[in-house]
């Protein structure tokens, strides 16, 4: 499919995209909104975008995905969508009864310039009821800033500094990760002996038990009692800086709750950041459980370090997932060649840093230099590989084309996979998540050495 | 439910009142519909050596990349993802100049016959004049550069449909006035080749002696497009998407068009003797009465014993057009499954009628559904399956009910006889695998009581 892809690297100018490595805000924010308990998204804008984004998560996840959409036509996209939101969310609460509505705009309701929070204010709300709302053109930014942009809103929204004293306890932004990943950050952080607010939490919402009944509403999500409480917290983790600095920023600077950043807890040293943040801050040891898994997974390492090592591989997807995958391919051993992200970079100074800057210096440390961008697309990183070709690729289910392009043993980490099942159950963070990574490494490398390998070299004992 | 939703739903033999379609949907619903861009997308993909441009920021260009399982014999150009990436600045200032300057890319770098530049939502709003901007494209550089106007927000699926044939209209106008017709050759509209489907159909119409001279737009090129005012006959499977079209072609260039259908035995064989018929090919005619025959002697023992295990099972229906349903009905009934719910996205009036003839009483039949309707109806009317597309998998899933896809994610071919016998095989994967029980009676239900 990609024999039109040339190795010969003309400038490109005309700022299009290739093959794209990213998706729209929208998507993001309402993967974020679906992670509040019994809430509904609602797409203001075509009814063609909440279709693609529904679609497009049930392909990820393979569960339901709910929400609702305010059905531009012509006339409102000329004398604005105000009166098709309030119909909308007139609606929604009548035949759907969400506790919550999360509105979310598109680059269409973005440029005719509909202002949400004046529509919602003359719209029916009935008592007891919430609608909150965030900004995500789509012009703007990737699905990883919608998802940011969501969680950060429902901060502004929600969250409140009511105790005099801050509590006991610690909330967690994981990020625009699986429901399997948020589950085992809870563990790790429940195995700690803290209390812990994680948002938003899809866990619950999109990888839901059979009971032979469809739910409307599932009983996942973070709910808005807890979402409220973010604010009495004593201090916030943004793990993640591009899906969660903002909001953890905002929980700072609106309830005077600390905020840490670290990287997502992919592999060891970002798992051992991670516990070692909580551990320095509320004073409690890592349990005998969570320091055997660690010497397990060291153990494994140990176990298989020879295949890795020196292995060149290539690594796309979104930013935060990107960072810390890096990290850990260089923890095995590893030579990352190729490290690209579709998302914008940030900027310096920014809460998000920036993402080239980040990589720059983890490969520096290694002494690598390597083709790191962000804003990139497919096709750069399919004409990289066809100049120094790599061992490995790690990325979403859209690297198939260039594994198969170019017969490279291929790892689908991140948003989305649509052509295989389980990974959303199965974490990528924490030790667990790192002994799973080795595992799907090992297997890709190893099965092509098998495939490849002539008669006399194939082996029983690898 | 919604009182205003009482009017797009009825059931069959209780009230006499036509069912409410073909309307704008109700804010607020979860509506399982796309968009124009999404509808004109669908069918101009299959067309393998075009570059398909999405002018806009990046979101409609990725949710469409190569989703639809449209085969190619040729170029794989199309499966390509090709986007202006609209930013900020190009919404406020046009987004005109990158447009030109991503269409200089693409044509120097994959020298394409033809680009396709899909307007969505927000170029509908800033006004980029794709017209000219096209225009100018094509004359620097020697090809076709053709503008699908698509923007979400002017209405729903079928308006992209109608976007779509605006543009295949313009492709295949020809050069000079004059063309010169060829005798026994027929355009076949509205296949997508999903699988490979109107390959199976080529096949059959070359053994009766019948060329197909392009399909319109399953496994095209740019070439073969400009081919169709050469027809002497079109037949059309999808009407939903290609009736616009085909009246169009019968205006402008005197090419009569019939409706066929390939789906199921039946519609397969009375499809191959109308085309016959309409062609006044009496050994074509003659030639389709021998594969007629040899096709249901080969399949018929094969359904038959399909028949006996889907005794007793109701399936429920929910896809995109009305006519998709209507050949859905038709092979249900060739298995012997009874259906009991049939919904449809964009299905037109007189589709609606077609299904109203066609079910028997009682089934409920409903236009552009939300998934309460849908999971009330098909719990209501003890569906044992549901055929629908991506976003009603896992609905059903969570029921507890089996599923086919007769969608863009279909992976075998359901056209003719061999699809007829693939479409039994895939029921039967899904309605009679074990892990049902799993879920039902001494399953996991019974399970969670404990």
């Amino acid at each position: 499919m990609l024999d039109c892809t040339s190795k010969e690297m003309k400038p490109r100018t005309s700022g299009g995209l290739i093959n794209p490595a990213k998706t729209c805000q929208p998507i993001g924010a309402m993967y974020a909104a679906l992670g509040i308990h019994r809430c509904l998204p609602h797409s203001h804008g075509s009814q063609g975008c909440c279709s693609f984004h529904r679609m497009h998560l049930t392909r990820h996840f393979r569960d339901p995905v709910m929400a609702t959409t305010s059905s531009f036509t012509e006339g409102s996209s000329v004398f604005g969508g105000g009166a098709n939101l309030k119909t909308a969310i007139k609606n929604i609460f009548q035949v759907y009864d969400p506790d919550v509505i999360a509105v979310h705009t598109t680059c269409l309701s973005e440029t005719i310039g509909d202002d949400i929070p004046n529509i919602v204010q003359t719209a029916e709300v009935p008592e007891g009821k919430l609608v909150i709302h965030t900004n995500t053109p789509s012009y703007q930014g990737s699905h990883i800033t919608g998802f940011s942009n969501m969680t950060k809103s429902m901060v502004k929204y929600l969250a409140e500094a009511t105790t005099p004293v801050k509590k006991d306890q610690v909330n967690l932004i994981p990020g625009f990760v699986n429901p399997g990943d948020m589950r085992e950050i809870k563990r790790l952080v429940k195995a700690m002996g803290i209390e812990s607010i994680l948002f938003p939490d899809t866990s619950g919402v999109v990888d839901t038990p059979m009971t032979g009944e469809f739910t409307m509403y599932p009983a996942g999500g973070t709910t808005i009692a807890q979402l409220k409480d973010t604010g009495n917290s004593k201090l916030t983790i943004a793990l993640g800086r591009f899906a969660s600095s903002d909001a953890a920023e905002l929980l700072d600077t609106k309830c005077k709750v600390p905020a840490i950043a670290l990287k997502t807890p992919i592999g060891i040293k970002a798992t051992d950041a991670f516990l070692m943040a909580l551990r320095g801050s509320f004073a409690q040891e890592v349990p005998a459980e969570i320091e055997e898994e660690r010497g397990q997974l060291v153990d494994i390492m140990t176990d298989t370090h020879f295949h890795f090592h020196g292995k060149r591989v290539a690594i796309f997807g979104d930013p935060d997932i990107v960072t810390g995958m890096t990290e850990f391919a260089l923890s095995l051993g590893m030579v990352p060649v190729h490290v690209l992200t579709g998302t914008p970079g940030g900027a310096i100074g920014s809460a998000v840093g920036s993402f080239e800057e980040d990589i720059a210096g983890m490969l520096a440390e290694a002494n690598i230099t390597a083709n790191v961008k962000a804003g990139g697309d497919l096709f750069t990183l399919h004409q990289w590989i066809k100049n120094q070709p790599v061992d490995l690729l790690i990325g979403t289910t859209y690297g198939k084309y260039i594994a198969r392009a170019e017969d490279i043993p291929f790892v689908r980490a991140g948003f989305p996979v649509l052509d295989r099942s389980v990974h959303t159950y199965m974490p990528l963070v924490g030790y667990r998540g790192a002994m799973r990574l080795i595992e799907m490494i090992s297997a890709a490398l190893l099965d092509r050495a098998d495939r490849d390998a002539a008669d006399e070299d194939f082996e029983l004992v690898m | 439910m919604l009182e205003s939703r009482q009017e797009f739903i009825a059931t069959k033999g209780k009230q006499k009142k036509q069912i409410k379609c073909d309307a704008d949907s109700i804010a607020g619903c979860v509506s399982q519909r796309a968009c124009v861009y999404s509808g004109a997308r669908v069918v101009l993909n299959p067309v393998t050596d075009a570059v398909h441009l999405v002018h806009g920021p990046i979101g409609c260009a990725s949710y469409t990349w190569d989703i639809r399982g449209s085969l190619s014999s040729g170029s794989e150009l199309y499966r390509n993802s090709f986007c202006t990436d609209l930013k900020e600045q190009d919404v406020i200032f046009g987004g005109g100049k990158k447009l030109a300057s991503a269409i200089d890319e693409l044509a120097a770098k994959y020298h394409p016959p033809v680009v396709f530049v899909y307007s969505t939502c927000i170029v509908g709003v800033i006004g980029d004049d794709l017209e000219a901007i096209c225009r100018a494209a094509a004359i620097r550089h020697g090809i076709e550069v053709l503008p699908v106007q698509s923007s979400g927000f002017i209405g729903n699926k079928a308006a992209g449909y109608r976007a779509a044939c605006d543009t295949l209209l313009r492709l295949i106008e020809p050069a000079q006035p004059v063309w010169a017709k060829k005798p026994g050759s027929i355009n076949y509209l509205g296949d997508f080749n999903l699988a490979g489907e109107a390959w199976i159909i080529e096949q059959y119409l070359r053994e009766i002696g019948i060329d197909i001279n392009v399909v319109i737009t399953g496994d095209s090129t740019y070439e073969k497009l400009k081919t169709a005012p050469e027809a002497s006959l079109n037949i059309m499977q999808c009407a939903g998407s290609m009736n616009y079209l085909a009246s169009k072609m019968e205006e402008i260039y005197g090419i009569p068009y019939i409706r066929i259908s390939f789906l199921g035995m039946e519609d397969t064989a009375a499809s191959l003797r109308q085309i016959a018929a309409g062609l006044g090919d009496e050994t074509a005619a003659k030639k389709a009465e021998q594969l007629i025959s040899r096709e249901i002697a080969n399949t018929q023992p094969l359904i038959d014993r399909y028949r006996e295990k889907f005794a007793g099972k109701k399936a429920a229906i929910y896809v995109g057009g009305g006519f998709k349903a209507i050949s859905l009905i038709k092979q249900f009934r060739e298995i012997g499954i009874e259906v009991v719910m049939v919904g449809t996205q964009n299905g037109r009036q007189e589709e609606y009628d077609t299904i109203n003839d066609l079910v028997d009483d009682g089934t409920i039949i409903l236009d552009d559904a939300n998934p309460a309707e849908l999971e009330r109806f098909m719990l209501d009317k003890g569906a044992h399956l549901l055929v629908g597309g991506v976003k009603e998998r896992p609905l059903a899933y969570k029921l507890g009910i089996a599923f086919i896809d007769h969608n863009h994610d279909r992976k075998h071919p359901l056209s003719g006889y061999a699809g007829a016998v693939n479409f039994a095989q895939e029921v039967n994967s899904t309605l009679c695998s074990p892990v049902w029980d799993t879920i039902r009676k001494g399953g996991h239900s019974e399970w969670l009581k404990k």
